[in-house]
């Protein structure tokens, strides 16, 4: 990539500046299959306008099973969208979210770890593209809750029937949102928030 | 209508576990297992292990005057932050990939030019303070 220093580098907007006393940052990614919504989710919260990072990878065989051994390599790029909430002078909140191609998040060193957590958005038109991220975050041990955003025209489930068919554990929250409207998806983290403070209370009684 | 059924690629495995408090070290020594693994280019002359744990959200602050040796891409990284500035947002405004960032920022660390406010929950698992202060947070949106 080339960078000269003719190109203009547009910082933030000043009132997009964060305090000098912002101390640390905490992230939450939001994952699910492609158009569910969430960059749709990153944009109904964020106090800045979405903003895009991105990582160039370059895989090997990456889900091509007969092609183990071969040298051949392919350079990837993967996009990743987030937004920030300040939570206190001191505390921002990161969230990510990504355009499509999921399958590559998980090659993302460092995106998952230290996360507080995942938000899986489900759209129940196409609720199987959503299993191999459900997969992925449990092998990981990203805790995680599901959100689904309800389409007018998507089919609805009891939550009960949608836990047994993502085969999910009983304590996983399920909620429906409108990823459209901010205090939906506020609520959205909130429930993944207190599903986190039920862990963290389960491990340490004290 | 019935939802269509996920099956668990791996029957036996465990209930989420924590995070492992050593993060992204994942070559442990032992032999790759996982057909999936990534290497990401730095396309800079940083040894692995050099590499200063930056995270996406650890906070950057330019903490000194900009050198006259300084590269474009280092100028720029400066005068970005004057304010505290994570590094995905870094990564946006310079249209740079997170790891070239990274290594941007290595260097920079090295030489006293930026400060890191590292992110807190880096270590292990959130506490319960750190989730209520972003609950109370959230309350307020």
């Amino acid at each position: 990539m080339d960078f000269k220093s003719s190109d203009p580098v547009t910082g933030p907007r000043t009132e997009d500046h964060l305090p000098h006393t912002a101390q640390a940052g905490v992230k939450i990614v939001i994952v699910g299959g492609f158009g569910v919504g969430k960059t749709t989710m990153v944009g109904s919260v964020s106090e800045i306008r979405p903003l895009t990072t991105e990582e160039t990878m370059t895989q090997a065989g990456i889900g091509v099973d007969d092609n183990y051994g071969s040298d051949s390599k392919t350079a990837t790029t993967v996009a990743m969208d987030f937004g920030r909430i300040s939570i206190t002078d001191q505390l921002v909140l990161y969230l990510f979210g990504t355009p499509g191609q999921e399958r590559f998040w998980f090659l993302w060193n460092g995106l998952f770890e230290g996360a507080l957590g995942a938000v899986v958005l489900l759209d129940t038109r196409r609720l199987e593209v959503s299993f191999d991220v459900i997969g992925r975050l449990e092998e990981r041990g990203v805790p995680f809750v599901v959100a689904v955003n309800t389409f007018p025209d998507a089919p609805r489930y009891p939550v009960e029937e949608l836990r047994s068919a993502l085969d999910l554990p009983r304590e996983i929250p399920i909620v429906e949102c409108d990823v459209r409207r901010r205090a939906s998806s506020r609520d959205v983290l909130m429930t993944l928030l207190r599903f986190l403070h039920s862990l963290a209370r389960a491990k340490a009684p004290a | 209508m019935t939802p269509p059924q996920r099956r668990r690629r791996f029957p036996q495995e465990q209930p989420p576990q924590p995070h492992q408090p050593t993060g992204e070290g994942s070559q442990d020594g032992r032999p790759p297992k996982n057909p999936e693994r990534l290497y990401i280019i730095t396309g800079a002359a940083v040894e692995d292990g050099e590499r200063a744990p930056i995270d996406l959200v650890t906070l950057i602050v330019a903490s000194a005057e900009l050198p006259p040796s300084a590269s474009p891409e280092q100028s720029a990284l400066l005068r970005i932050c004057q304010a505290p500035l994570s590094v995905a947002e870094i990564s946006a405004y310079l249209n740079l990939p997170f790891s070239v960032v990274t290594v941007l920022l290595t260097e920079l660390l090295a030489a006293e030019l930026v400060q890191a406010r590292a992110p807190i929950v880096r270590q292990a698992r959130a506490d319960r303070s750190l989730l209520e202060a972003v609950m109370h947070g959230l309350q307020k949106l």
